[in-house]
């Protein structure tokens, strides 16, 4: 405990931005959904007995925070239908190109399960070892999911595949 | 959750048939050589194959650019960067070990070869921190901080130069005001990293720096001494150079183990950035 893995922690930040941009497609959101994780960290922090990488069981916590708040909104979402908002969220910094927010779109119509190994084992460049560790599952669901994540991701920018109609703010 | 309806396995048994599993793992670069071989033998004769290849690569490279710059940016300042209300006791017991050294008295019990790097600047220096320029003995902490960590080679620095922002932001919520590293590229030192420091009241930081030679350099930034603003001033403590000076907000402590001339050309170029 102590300078040495505050100063571990901090290292990995900039790894969680990247990881919680793309998986909430909102900067903002992607924000407070590492400052949650951080703040499990040090509630769990006792409990990281140094198996594996300090990165890859950070990414595990903010998975779970990040599963919860997709189930919390799912249930909010079916309660007040009325004025549900678009699925979607639309990020507000004008310096993202238009690439990046139809990649942010066309992530965020995959499964989040999905979503997640896309981007750990692409982006975030986990072994697929690490990323059954982070995620609690085995190894075979990480290639296979992996394996559908990529196809559906070619398909949908190919333009195979029907795009889900977005729910509209009436 | 939804269920996984197939499973992909990784079978790495030599000769056995190629899977999709190994063309993710191809791309990934997660195979051993010599499966990557019989996965090359293999491309050569399936067509289909390597064209997902082909795009998985493409479409990896595309993810990574597109997120990679979200890791650069600055910040914010509100995250939880270090554990919440209960005041780390290693701040308290490395303050006192600290202090028991600047006063000459206590024993350096950290480690060992700490204790003789420390002793390089300790003797000297309690006559320098007599004269009443040493600013409440900042001086003195840091030119012990840079003879305790510059010789270190496994761990130098608590935050390294490739994540800078972390380091900055880090420093700055610990601190409680804007520090950052000066860039001394022009002047002919790359940083290293930092880390934070107990000082004499409070945290400090150490930046540090180093020549192609390997020559180390190192900045402790301290509010202890702030509001005496003063000229540069020099301080030889030990075998250690030091060039050090206080603005509004901070003191600034450069300490290196080279000839006074040079330190005062980098003291400038740090003053002139930072102010």
């Amino acid at each position: 405990m102590g300078a040495r893995q505050e100063a571990e922690i901090v290292a990995c930040i900039p790894s969680l931005r990247r990881y919680a941009r793309g998986l909430t497609a909102d900067a903002a959101r992607a924000d407070d959904l590492v400052q949650d994780t951080l703040e499990h960290a040090w509630r769990r922090l006792s409990m990281w007995r140094r198996q594996g990488e300090l990165r890859a069981w950070l990414f595990g916590i903010m998975h779970n925070v990040f599963i919860d708040g997709v189930r919390a909104r799912r249930l909010r979402d079916t309660v007040h239908d009325d004025d549900a908002i678009a699925a979607v969220p639309v990020r507000a910094q004008q310096s993202d190109g238009l690439e990046v927010r139809d990649l942010d779109r066309l992530l965020q119509r995959l499964n989040p399960d999905v979503r997640a190994v896309l981007l750990l084992i692409t982006v975030e460049e986990l072994s697929y070892k690490e990323a059954a560790r982070a995620l609690d599952v085995p190894v075979g669901t990480i290639m296979s999911r992996l394996s559908r994540g990529r196809e559906r991701l070619a398909a949908m920018r190919a333009g195979r595949e029907p795009v889900t109609p977005l729910r509209r703010v009436k | 959750m939804m269920k996984d309806k197939d499973t992909l396995t990784l079978k790495a048994t030599p000769g056995s048939p190629i899977t999709e599993a190994d063309l993710h793992a191809y791309v990934d670069d997660v195979l051993s050589a010599g499966r990557r071989a019989e996965v090359d033998v293999f491309l050569t004769t399936h067509a289909d194959a390597r064209a997902n290849i082909e795009a998985w690569t493409r479409q990896k490279k595309m993810l990574k650019q597109a997120y990679d710059p979200a890791a650069d940016e600055a910040i914010p300042l509100r995250f939880a960067v270090r554990p919440p209300a209960r005041p780390p006791r290693w701040l308290a017991a490395a303050a006192a070990v600290l202090m028991a050294v600047a006063s000459g008295v206590g024993a350096w019990v950290v480690r060992g070869e700490w204790d003789q790097r420390a002793m390089a600047v300790r003797a000297p220096a309690s006559a320098a921190a007599a004269k009443a320029g040493d600013l409440g003995g900042f001086v003195h902490r840091a030119a012990v901080a840079h003879a305790v960590y510059t010789p270190e080679v496994r761990r130098p620095v608590e935050v390294g130069a490739d994540q800078e922002q972390a380091l900055a932001t880090w420093l700055t919520k610990r601190l409680g005001a804007t520090v950052r590293p000066p860039h001394l590229g022009d002047v002919g030192y790359a940083l290293v990293g930092g880390r934070l420091l107990p000082g004499g009241v409070g945290p400090v930081a150490q930046f540090m720096y180093s020549a192609n030679d390997g020559r180390r350099l190192t900045l402790y930034v301290t509010r202890e001494a702030a509001g005496d603003k003063s000229a540069f001033r020099f301080s030889r403590e030990g075998e250690v150079n030091v060039f050090y000076w206080v603005d509004e907000q901070f003191g600034y402590a450069l300490s290196g183990d080279i000839e006074r001339a040079e330190l005062l050309r980098v003291s400038e170029e740090v003053y002139r950035q930072l102010g």
